[in-house]
């Protein structure tokens, strides 16, 4: 902020303020020429006003808040550049990146030592309190393999925890998935459900791209191709249509293989076991494969961390075992 | 200083009229959309998966429909009224007030169209595609134009009290609602906002704060200021606490957006200064709540029999309280807990149904039978009854919200040993329920009485002057 736009908030804002208390020192004498408790010889239609005095335990009300309100903008930041005698800011509030916020933690843990009543950045203060307190707890997991943490009640239920504030949105609370997003429950996996499997794609995301294939098909093609790949899970289907869908298939077969049973190294489905990451309907199945599909998993190295990564890869892994 | 006065044939009460029906029958409509909105939130089934009756496009079209046309009417109602009788002159132009009222009805029915159709600007409470936008403001020079004008040509040497507050009223809420909706058109539906990210954020709340401190507070103590001293049949408790009122209120009032924006990416510095300032208005406000209260000194057995009287003074107090409440709310710490729980929808409707609706039901009760020619409200016995269905709606409204708004903000910052959060969101969805079953039983009462206002109104307009009860008291149910 430039200084000219410093001086301005400063000089508008305290001008309020001044404002205000030379307004209740000029309304607290009486300027009206009519005596108190008089009425101040006007009517409007009828309505009368008295010359009544300000009660006096309201004056004191707004003398307190106005000598409040110039101490907090003397403590705090308020008026334009001026930080305030506490050095306190709310969080770090120029950075645009997780390096240059990680950066900013480590130099306002400096700034706060030096500053004047060392309260600092109040964001780095509260991550710094939660780290030197749950840290241990997680760093203790960390060292236990997934497969032994997923028999782990008091592990499973932090993994569960934090599956519920960041997994839950997509993946539903009881990790059932909806259309788009996976179910996690019933040990079909794209990418593989073995521990580290399961931690990889929590660490780095996923991202599976279905390719649009009305263009090579055409609208006929993808009826045929349709028909074949509903085949695949036991559907009925016209067998004119799935024998000509069954020549296409080659091209399909590069990804989902030459059975239809998928390939985790690319996240290709299994087209066989009836479950439908984006509905198994013929129309849901047609617009699949005419406009193709486009699916995101984020990476939560950078936000969860890999210790808590550990304990969710621990729950998601558990879910499937009940299942056996 | 009779109640029912006769009315002046020099005065335009045609507009008053028109504004006064509209505002019980747009109270009605908007209100029972919120009565749907809360049934929604615990019947989720209830948009019974038409897009146009989702919560998402319902919920524009029920603030809307509350605040400007429900309270934008009573204003018009109102404020038409009072600048008459208050300057001893008819208004500027019948024709600048005649094309307010179409303009303004015009601009509630498009909004009725284009928020269930998905037409937004996404601004709240100025969600009006541009089109609309510019007809509002239109329409809101031309309200400015006819009331200051009647005000210059007023025959009285000072200008009123509730004067004061609704000409600031209106020309705050031009700049306001002018400066808020500065779009980039890319269609006749579609624009977007000129501002960028943090700015635009602020000011939206600029706007949005004081569309509750202009449009929904100096507008009413306007309403407040003329109608209360003229249905308790008292002088005003004392100028010198209105003038400090007025200007402290109007200077505070402008700062106060921010408090809605703490903790977000909105610098500190504006966060601090919005605080402070929604701090120190308290005092100013209660200041007007205190000379209204107090105009009933030596009156006080009014309240008795008198249920007109009684909504008036009751909204007073719902206006002591939204103001006590608000301020705490906007102090940071507190805001830590209550932002985006149900604690602000509840405040938000202690100050609108407890005090906007309940004066502005008050007002309409004192003036229906002025306008009409009539002796009376045909019956005082259903106001009564209104009031006591409003009391308890609001009551059982706010009482839930608080509850609930308290448990969700603790639910979300519970922590448990390890550091993790305890309850997930729908967790303090589930536990909102029985409170959200309160809230539309709350609205349902508000609604109801809306109802019996209608009726009342109708009666009254319809009865001939000499079928009505002299003792209004002694009415038979």
């Amino acid at each position: 902020m430039s200084t000219f736009w410093s001086i301005w908030i400063s000089v508008i804002s305290l001008g309020t303020i001044v404002g205000c208390y030379l307004l209740l020192r000029w309304c607290l004498q009486n300027n009206t020429g009519i005596e108190e408790g008089d009425d101040m010889h006007h009517s409007f239609d009828g309505i009368v006003e008295l010359n009544n005095p300000l009660p006096r335990w309201w004056t004191i009300m707004f003398y307190m808040v106005i000598v409040w309100g110039f101490l907090y903008l003397l403590m705090y930041p308020g008026l334009g550049n001026f930080q305030g005698l506490l050095g306190w800011k709310s969080s770090n509030q120029d950075v645009r990146s997780l390096q240059e916020s990680r950066d900013a933690v480590a130099l306002a843990e400096e700034e706060a030592k030096n500053s004047l009543f060392g309260v600092g950045v109040e964001y780095d203060r509260e991550l710094r309190f939660a780290e030197e307190r749950f840290a241990p707890i997680f760093n203790e997991y960390a060292k236990q393999p997934i497969e032994e943490l997923a028999k782990n009640s008091e592990a499973l239920k932090i993994g569960q925890r934090l599956f519920a504030q960041n997994c839950s949105q997509c993946h539903g609370s009881d990790a059932r998935g909806q259309r788009g997003f996976p179910n996690l429950t019933d040990n079909d996996w794209l990418y593989g459900g073995s521990p580290e499997k399961i931690k990889e794609t929590l660490l780095l995301g996923r991202k599976g791209m279905m390719q649009a294939w009305l263009e090579n098909f055409g609208e006929k093609g993808i009826e045929e191709v349709v028909a074949y790949t509903l085949s695949l899970s036991g559907r009925q289907v016209d067998a004119t249509l799935k024998s000509a869908g069954e020549q296409r298939f080659v091209i399909c077969s590069a990804c989902h293989g030459a059975d239809g049973k998928g390939n985790q190294m690319v996240g290709a489905p299994n087209l066989t076991d009836n479950i439908w990451l984006y509905g198994g309907s013929t129309d849901a199945v047609t617009e699949t494969l005419k406009y193709g599909r486009f699916g995101v998993m984020p990476a939560f190295k950078d936000t969860l961390g890999e210790k808590k990564i550990h304990l969710v890869s621990a729950y998601v892994y558990s879910l499937s075992l009940e299942d056996e | 200083m009779s109640v029912t006065s006769q009315a002046h044939p020099e005065y335009n009460y045609k507009v008053v009229r028109q504004f006064a029906i509209m505002t019980v029958v747009w109270g009605i409509i908007g209100m029972s959309v919120g009565v749907l909105l809360a049934a929604q939130l615990y019947w989720p089934a209830l948009n019974f998966d038409i897009p146009y009756l989702t919560f998402s496009r319902l919920r524009p079209l029920h603030t809307n429909a509350v605040i400007f046309a429900f309270g934008g009417c009573a204003l018009f109602a109102t404020s038409y009224y009072i600048v008459q009788r208050t300057s001893q002159v008819r208004l500027f132009s019948d024709k600048l007030a005649s094309f307010t009222f179409w303009g303004w009805q015009l601009v509630i029915v498009l909004a009725a169209i284009t928020l269930p159709l998905g037409i937004t600007g996404s601004k709240e409470y100025a969600e009006l595609e541009w089109p609309i936008d510019i007809l509002i403001t239109l329409v809101w020079v031309a309200y400015i134009i006819n009331f200051f004008g009647t005000i210059v040509l007023r025959k009285v040497a000072h200008i009123y009290v509730a004067n004061w507050f609704l000409g600031a009223f209106m020309l705050t809420v031009a700049v306001l609602h002018i400066a808020n909706s500065m779009v980039i058109p890319v269609s006749f539906t579609k624009s977007y906002s000129l501002y960028g990210g943090a700015v635009d954020a602020m000011i939206q709340w600029w706007y949005g704060h004081n569309a509750v401190g202009f449009f929904l507070t100096a507008g009413f103590l306007g309403m407040m200021y003329y109608f209360v001293p003229k249905q308790a049949g008292r002088p005003v408790y004392s100028y010198r606490l209105s003038v400090i009122h007025f200007w402290a209120l109007v200077s505070l009032y402008i700062w106060a957006g921010p408090h809605h924006l703490h903790y977000t990416a909105l610098p500190d510095w504006t966060q601090s200064l919005g605080m402070v300032m929604s701090v120190i208005l308290f005092v100013p406000s209660w200041g007007g709540m205190i000379n209204g209260i107090m105009t009933l000194s030596g009156a006080w057995h009014k309240l008795r029999n008198d249920p007109i009287l009684r909504f008036l003074i009751v909204s007073l107090s719902f206006y002591g309280m939204s103001t006590f409440e608000g301020p705490m709310m906007a102090i940071k710490t507190v805001n830590a807990l209550s932002h985006y729980t149900d604690w602000t929808i509840g405040h938000v409707h202690s100050g609108a149904l407890g005090w906007v609706a309940m004066v502005s039901i008050g007002s309409i009760y004192h003036l229906i039978p002025i306008l009409f020619n009539k002796p009376a409200m045909y019956s005082i016995k259903w106001v009564n009854i209104h009031f006591w269905l409003a009391t308890i709606g609001v009551v059982l409204y706010i009482v839930a919200m608080w509850m609930s708004g308290v448990l969700q903000g603790l639910m979300w910052r519970a922590v448990n040993a390890d550091g993790t959060l305890t309850y997930s969101f729908v967790e303090s969805l589930e536990a909102s329920m029985p409170f959200y079953f309160v809230r539309f039983v709350g609205g349902v009462f508000v609604v109801a009485g809306m109802i019996l206002m209608a009726y009342n109104v109708y009666r009254t307009i319809k009865t001939p002057n000499d079928e009505f009860v002299t003792e209004p008291q002694a009415q038979a149910a």
